[in-house]
């Protein structure tokens, strides 16, 4: 678990404390959001930046298997997105 | 040069992640925060992936981030378009702005289809007739019943 040579560390350093501001904001959507799907939204958008973490987190640490995290997280979150549409549509209609 | 490539790709990364927080923060409409939420994330993971898959320089490690590049890009589209289908549906309004609603009265909300121009799906005319619902309800040659 090496740290990447020298120059690399501080600028993911910076990426990984950007990421975690986007996700506070993110955060902020999902708790005021007015609708449901604006939640919806934000879900979505917290997952991929989770994604981003884990990959700015796998070239800090030098760690390749952390991509299979990757992967993982974005199936899981397309799926989720795709149940929440279509519960939330057959919910409203009758 | 390898280093370099990844520091880029990391930058460009983070600050299309970050600009589509903001984005989801200040838009005013759930349909506009889709699609911010939806592109601007997508560019920023893939262009994280292309930071990973250079810092690795591994064969392994290049398709498995070439595989997240295609998943998302792949099935960002689709997420985008089934929860704004379901925002509409539901009946969530658009923003103070937005003006023309191509798709007002267009849709049967009991089934979920789209149906003619009108709320009356039984005398159905071509959907080309007129842009906005209410020029189709009030110019088309309407059958009084």
């Amino acid at each position: 678990m090496n740290i990447a040579d020298g120059v690399l560390d501080p600028i993911i350093g910076a990426a990984l404390l950007a990421m975690a501001i986007s996700l506070i904001i993110t955060f902020y959507r999902i708790v005021r959001g007015p609708s449901l799907m604006d939640r919806v939204v934000a879900l979505e958008l917290t997952a991929s930046l989770v994604a981003g973490i884990v990959a700015i987190y796998a070239i800090g640490t030098d760690e390749p298997a952390l991509i299979d995290v990757a992967i993982a997280l974005a199936l899981v979150a397309f799926l989720s997105a795709v149940a929440f549409a279509h519960y939330a549509e057959r919910t409203t209609q009758r | 040069m390898s280093e370099m490539v990844v520091t880029v790709a990391v930058v460009l990364g983070t600050v299309f992640g970050l600009l589509s927080a903001v984005g989801i923060l200040r838009m005013p409409d759930v349909y506009i925060r889709l699609q911010v939420a939806s592109k601007a994330s997508s560019l920023g993971i893939a262009l994280l992936m292309v930071g990973v898959a250079a810092h690795f320089g591994r064969l392994d490690v290049t398709i498995r981030a070439l595989l997240v590049v295609v998943f998302l890009f792949l099935t960002a589209p689709v997420a985008a378009h089934l929860i704004g289908r379901a925002a509409y549906l539901m009946g969530v309004p658009l923003a103070e702005g937005s003006k023309p609603d191509d798709l007002a009265g267009r849709y049967d909300r009991a089934t979920g289809e789209l149906a003619g121009p009108g709320p009356d799906p039984e005398r159905a005319e071509p959907v080309r007739k007129g842009l906005r619902s209410d020029e189709a309800t009030s110019g088309g040659p309407t059958v009084s019943s």
